[in-house]
């Protein structure tokens, strides 16, 4: 089936002629090109003091450092992982000031003076936060790449039902949300987890949130 | 991403003004999408105004007994407001039913309505693209389009709108309030927020080069059954291959808005007329003139069933 | 240590540590992200710099020019690799197109330079500053436009038994249709990356990658040094799925980079760039015809299938699993390769087995529909316990009917109703299927090498990879039990080109074949312990970090006083499985329940019941298992590579496009493992799960979306579009 409806405008303008720039500058017509080129001559820092899992860290970066890069590749925190890079996968989720977020999805000089917590910060090897024992426990991992950003997740979506945010399946908006499986399904739902942990996981994540009522 | 600098802003006008002065700005609050653009050299800012510092965090009541919902209030925070969840639910459903829960944490409300479309060609810098690239034609018409426009498309730019939040916002008729350069500010009603693609599918809404949005507001609340349906191929963490937005009384007459279908929020206001005479009517008058391709079609089908089985759970609700 | 007989009692059938549901010994690492992947080791070659690859623009065609100026001029570039400074290169035996591309393009997003940066940033810069002008040629980008064209190939030639024509021709009841498979992407969550560091000839490459040997040889063949000057470091790997089975541009774009760098260099392939330019599942058309006998006995089991691949690329074998799962007398199976431009076709979880089912069971669906039979039941009528083509050979092992039976009674399959659309419950049409699953179980030779030191401490060396499947565990596991001592008294060191070969992960044979390996292995250091001991190793029981023999009793560790001990063997596969057909058999049971309004399917139970050996780890086995039942709901329902038939490429090239299940699309989901031990696999009697958990699922959802809804769709992937047509009108 070839469901080409000819149309005015061609969608082949630049193959019509066999060839295309790979990388054309696209400028919004209101930026200057003239700006742009003034701006690639040079590497433009920015100094930035965080407090990463309640340490102080000081850090000069290139303001196009994402949060998520400053931590994996200047403090070499690199439990925080890099699955898309494009806020499609949820494996760089760490708590900002309270809240979960993607790391890939911010700029690192964004957040002068913020609260981070990576997966280091919540416990170690020797010292498991109880949702890490309970991913243990359930096997809710396998490759373990999201693992670290499933885990800052359900640490913020338990705070998160506590804390009376709804969800899209709550049943209603009035009531506080429940501690049920489904909630927990569609909160978790921006952490992507190819291996198929899922069942595993909202079992560790029950367990948890169980053990805290 | 292209090398910029970078400012935090201190107040809306300053914001404004500051972004007039430097070609090449733009503004960055919530940054789920700009930055996402500028990796891809989409989006090739070479100056970022932080507005995250502006106190538009708010959420206040108007005198008219509406809200007024600061440019800054983050998804999340719209969405559990007691006062949006109870008068507003069409609005809290939307914002739900959008991105996760971390994006919506980090995503604001202006932020929200300036997403850019999810359009796979407009996302590939290799491809033709009228709105990324003015005048280097549409690779979307004629190519992948499933998730794409079906009505009030145009022969440059078949994409659409990919907010639900904006959808409720147009069934809700909210009101834009922005600030300018020179230090002006302005109401933009909703309905003349989002442009359609016409032959300048890179302009996108009324905001004039500059301009800062710096709350949103809602009128006093409509009462009846608010509704938002969301159409997807996955459960969540998805964008809308249609949805509905729904507010309807208990005579059955009411307001509906669809996502998903354009590129902004649909709302045909005359089709609502046609409310009691049921979903195909409604349907019928809100896609008279669509131009689907074989691909979303099924859209036009879709729409009515959705809209069908929104306006069967409000009477079911009533 | 050859195995070439059926393996009889052995050390590991005590079971005291193999078979007990055991947690990952790597998992404190895993969860607290101190576990460290390719892209993250920072600590092991000084002041790295950062490449990034720049992809081909176009399908096909070639490059008429390339200007690197600005990007050489940009801030912090330090070196740009393209094919006219890369030197000569070679293409390794696993590789289809070449990883580095230019002048001539061979697929979208082919690599075509790589940048490198004193910074990821700068480098990400950059890249987007080359300035490429290309020169379009036509391509054949469609299937089934080319389908046609499909030939014959030599990996496999028709099976032709009985009079398949004929026999179709005379059966009573006939069933003919045809269905089709999309592109599938892996999809695995870390993206392919490389570090790499030169020091003189000597390359270290530390990568995720699944198979460490293959992949040296590959890297050595393509830069045209000697296997031994390039070491492989893999110990962690965030996903593959078949994806990583092979060398991929990343890594040796580091090699390169770094070369022309003079220092190390890193490389993450970015995540809008993995879908065109790495491997994927290619899509299929499957025509299926089944003859039977009104009591619904098989007489005529026809399947043939065609797929593409870019020049020289490989088959996807769709219809293999007709030639085993049933019986009938009359049988052609028969698979056509067509030439397809896009991006270069490969494994895939279950490759073959996981596209073949999706079709294979529907079909067995609609005809158990057409006879009138229960779907489990007209399965059961045609099992078969010998290759159906080869009727001497009987299946080592084949529990298919249990299966069945023991899903069927757990799921609560007796209370589907068999008439379509006809259970309901508010606005959810509710409906339940059934697939059966199918895959075929694989020796590979591998090897392994163990240590006993002073402290008692058992240390497992082999290149064998962990890519979420457990290997880390179940190696423990079985030395462990091999050597009688705690799991905690074991250290396992893994994918590492420096320790022997093994079989690697793919084919769901590295469970079964690479703790074979560990098993020879220690059956060596059993002898050398012994010997130490001046003890005869038949007499010796190895229990509790002790040895007993001949009534005394040693220290397990006292065998390693005069210094460590270092036994290395592999297991060798001979003949057995031309003897015997060894596969392993499931049966899937799925709900689901269809918007009457919309057609969104969400699934609501799911059930394995699993026939595949010994289970060495209970608790992985069934996270494999539980995965694999995920993806299957991904191909069922979303998973879709979209092909732009004019312009040449998958279009929704990244994880927003190509949707994957999330949780909100996955229920609890139940696994059984039936109580089975195949002394023809290996001495460890066990068989793969990984993959067969996959195969049959999909067919299972699309048969439970058929009950609900009548709507039978022959097109994967089953989106809601497909099903509208036979929802029930709205009012």
């Amino acid at each position: 089936m070839d469901n080409r409806a000819p149309l005015p405008l061609s969608r082949r303008t630049l193959l019509i002629v066999g060839v295309v720039t790979a990388t054309a500058m696209v400028l919004p017509p209101f930026i200057s090109a003239k700006a742009c080129a003034a701006n690639a001559a040079r590497p433009i820092k920015s100094s930035v003091s965080l407090s990463v899992n309640g340490e102080k860290r000081d850090l000069d970066l290139d303001t196009r450092t994402t949060l998520l890069d400053a931590l994996r590749e200047h403090l070499h925190l690199t439990g925080t992982k890099k699955g898309c890079d494009h806020g499609q996968c949820g494996a760089c989720t760490v708590i900002v000031d309270g809240r979960r977020i993607n790391a890939c999805l911010t700029l690192a000089v964004m957040h002068d003076g913020a609260k981070v917590t990576t997966i280091e910060g919540l416990g170690t090897p020797e010292k498991l936060h109880p949702m890490q024992a309970a991913f243990i426990k359930h096997d809710g991992y396998q490759c373990g790449y999201c693992t670290p950003g499933q885990i800052c997740s359900a640490v913020a979506v338990l705070e998160e039902i506590r804390a009376g945010i709804p969800s899209h399946v709550s049943a209603s908006l009035t009531d506080s949300p429940q501690l049920i499986a489904s909630e927990l399904q569609e909160r978790m739902s921006g952490n992507i987890c190819r291996c198929g942990a899922y069942s595993n996981i909202i079992e560790a994540i029950t367990e948890v949130a169980e053990a805290d009522l | 991403m292209r090398p910029f600098t970078y400012l935090r802003a201190r107040s809306p006008a300053e914001a404004a003004a500051l972004a007039a002065q430097v070609s090449g700005s733009r503004f960055i609050a919530g940054g789920t999408n700009l930055l996402d653009l500028m990796k891809l050299d989409i989006e090739t800012p070479t100056h970022l105004i932080d507005v995250n510092g502006l106190a538009l965090d708010r959420i206040d009541t108007t005198p008219e007994g509406g809200l007024r919902i600061g440019a800054l209030v983050r998804n999340t925070d719209l969405a559990a407001d007691t006062r949006v969840r109870k008068d507003y639910a069409l609005l809290s459903r939307a914002l739900l039913a959008g991105a996760s829960g971390q994006l919506r944490n980090k995503a604001t409300t202006a932020g929200n309505l300036l997403q850019r479309t999810r359009c796979p060609y407009f996302y590939d810098t290799n491809q033709a693209c009228n709105k990324r690239q003015p005048g280097s034609g549409c690779a979307a018409i004629g190519g992948f389009s499933r998730s794409l426009g079906v009505i009030g498309v145009s022969a440059a730019c078949i994409a659409t709108h990919p907010s639900d939040m904006a959808v409720a916002m147009r069934a809700l008729d909210a009101h834009v309030e922005t600030v300018r350069a020179d230090g002006s500010t302005r109401v933009i009603a909703i309905a003349d927020f989002h442009r359609l693609p016409g032959n300048t599918p890179n302009i996108e809404t009324a905001l004039a080069a500059n301009e800062l949005i710096t709350a949103v507001t809602l009128p006093a609340p409509l009462g009846g059954m608010h509704i938002y349906q969301k159409v997807r191929d996955r459960a969540s963490y998805a964008f809308a291959l249609i949805s509905v937005a729904a507010v309807i009384q208990q005579d059955g007459s009411g307001r509906v808005v669809l996502g998903g279908v354009a590129h902004k929020p649909w709302r045909v206001e005359t089709a609502e007329s046609a409310m009691a005479q049921g979903a195909k009517a409604v349907a019928d008058q809100l896609l008279a003139g669509a131009t689907p391709t074989p691909e979303n079609a099924f859209k036009l089908t879709l729409v009515e069933r959705t809209l069908a089985s929104v306006m069967a759970q409000a009477r079911t609700h009533a | 240590m050859k195995f070439d007989t059926l393996a009889t009692t052995n050390p590991i059938d005590q079971m005291k540590v193999v078979g007990k549901p055991t947690t990952r010994i790597e998992g404190p690492l895993k969860t607290t992200g101190t576990a460290p992947y390719a892209y993250e080791h920072h600590d092991v070659a000084p002041n790295q710099a950062y490449g990034v690859v720049v992809g081909s623009a176009i399908a096909k065609g070639r490059i008429a020019s390339m200007n690197l100026q600005e990007a050489q001029s940009a801030p912090g570039v330090i070196a740009i690799v393209t094919a006219a400074n890369a030197g000569k290169l070679g293409k390794g035996k696993y590789n289809t197109a070449k990883l580095l591309g230019g002048p001539d393009i061979q697929h979208y997003h082919q690599a075509v330079a790589l940048v490198v940066a004193d910074t990821f940033e700068q480098a990400r810069a950059a890249a987007q500053l080359l300035d490429i002008q290309y020169v379009s040629s036509e391509g054949a980008f469609d299937l089934l436009s080319v389908r046609g064209s499909g030939a014959p190939t030599e990996e496999a030639p028709d099976t032709t038994h009985g009079d398949f024509a004929a026999a179709f021709g005379a059966a009573p009841v006939q069933f003919d249709a045809t269905y089709t498979t999309p592109d599938q992407a892996h999809s695995m969550m870390e993206p392919f990356a490389s570090i790499a560091a030169w020091q003189g000839k000597q390359l270290t490459l530390w990568t995720s990658n699944q198979m460490i040997d293959w992949s040296v040889t590959d890297l050595a063949t393509t830069l045209g040094i000697p296997k031994k000057n390039v070491r492989l470091i893999s110990p962690y790997i965030g996903g593959g799925f078949g994806g990583k089975l092979f060398l991929r541009c990343d890594a040796l774009l580091a090699a390169l980079g770094a070369r022309l760098a003079g220092r190390p260099v890193k490389v993450a392939l970015a995540r809008p760039m993995m879908f065109n330019n790495s491997t994927h599942r290619p899509a299929t058309i499957q025509r299926i015809r089944i003859g039977t006998t009104p009591a619904g006995k098989i007489t005529a089991m026809g399947h043939e299938s065609w797929s593409g691949d870019l020049p020289g690329g490989k088959l996807e074998l769709a219809a293999q699993p007709s030639k085993l799962l049933y019986a009938g007398d009359n049988r052609l199976v028969s698979m056509r390769l067509c030439t397809l431009d896009l991006p270069e076709g490969n494994a895939m979880r279950a490759p073959g087995e996981a596209s073949g089912l999706m079709a294979l069971e529907i079909a067995m669906d609609e005809m158990a529909e057409k006879l009138k039979l229960d779907p489990v039941e007209f399965r059961i009528i045609n099992d078969t316990q010998v290759d159906p083509v080869d009727p001497k050979r009987p299946f080592s092992q084949r529990h298919l009917i249990e299966c069945l039976r023991t899903g069927a009674t757990r799921f609560g399959w007796d209370k589907r109703h068999a008439q379509p659309g006809t259970q309901r419950e508010g606005r959810w049409l509710i409906g339940m299927g059934v697939g059966v699953a199918f895959r075929n179980n694989l020796q590979m030779k591998s090897g392994a090498r163990v240590r006993l030191d002073a402290s008692g401490t058992v240390t497992v060396e082999t290149d064998m990879t962990d890519i979420g499947t457990g290997s880390y565990t179940i190696i423990a596991q079985t030395a462990a039990e091999m050597m009688g001592v705690g799991l905690n008294d074991v250290v396992v060191r893994l994918g590492d080109s420096s320790f022997p070969v093994s079989s690697g992960s793919g084919g769901q044979f590295g469970g079964n074949c690479s703790t074979a390996g560990v098993y020879a292995a220690c059956v060596k250091l059993r002898e050398a312990v012994a010997q130490r001991l001046g003890i005869s190793v038949e007499d010796a029981v190895f229990v509790g970090g002790e040895v007993h023999a001949g009534g005394n009793t040693f220290a397990l560790h006292d065998a390693a006083t005069a210094g460590e001990i270092v036994a290395e063997d592999a297991i060798e596969f001979a003949e057995l499985s031309k003897q015997y057909q060894q596969s392993t058999f499931g049966a899937h049971f799925v709900e689901v329940a269809v918007d009457s309004a919309t057609g969104e399917t969400r699934v609501r139970r799911m059930l394995a019941v699993c026939a595949a050996g010994r289970i060495l780890n209970p608790t992985s086995a069934r996270s494999q298992v539980i995965g694999a039942m995920t993806m299957g709901v991904g191909a069922a329902l979303m998973e879709d590579l979209v092909v732009d038939k004019h312009l040449g490429f998958f279009v929704n090239h990244d994880l927003a496009g190509y949707e994957v299940p999330v949780h909100a699309d996955i229920p609890h989901q139940e696994v059984i493992f039936l109580d089975e031990t195949d002394p023809a696999s290996s001495p460890m009697k066990a068989k793969g799960v990984g993959e067969l958990g996959l195969c049959g699922v999909s067919a299972a959802i699309a048969n439970a979306i058929y009950n609900a809804t009548g709507a039978r769709v022959r097109e994967y992937p089953i989106t809601l579009d497909k099903v509208l047509h036979a929802l029930p009108p709205m009012i």
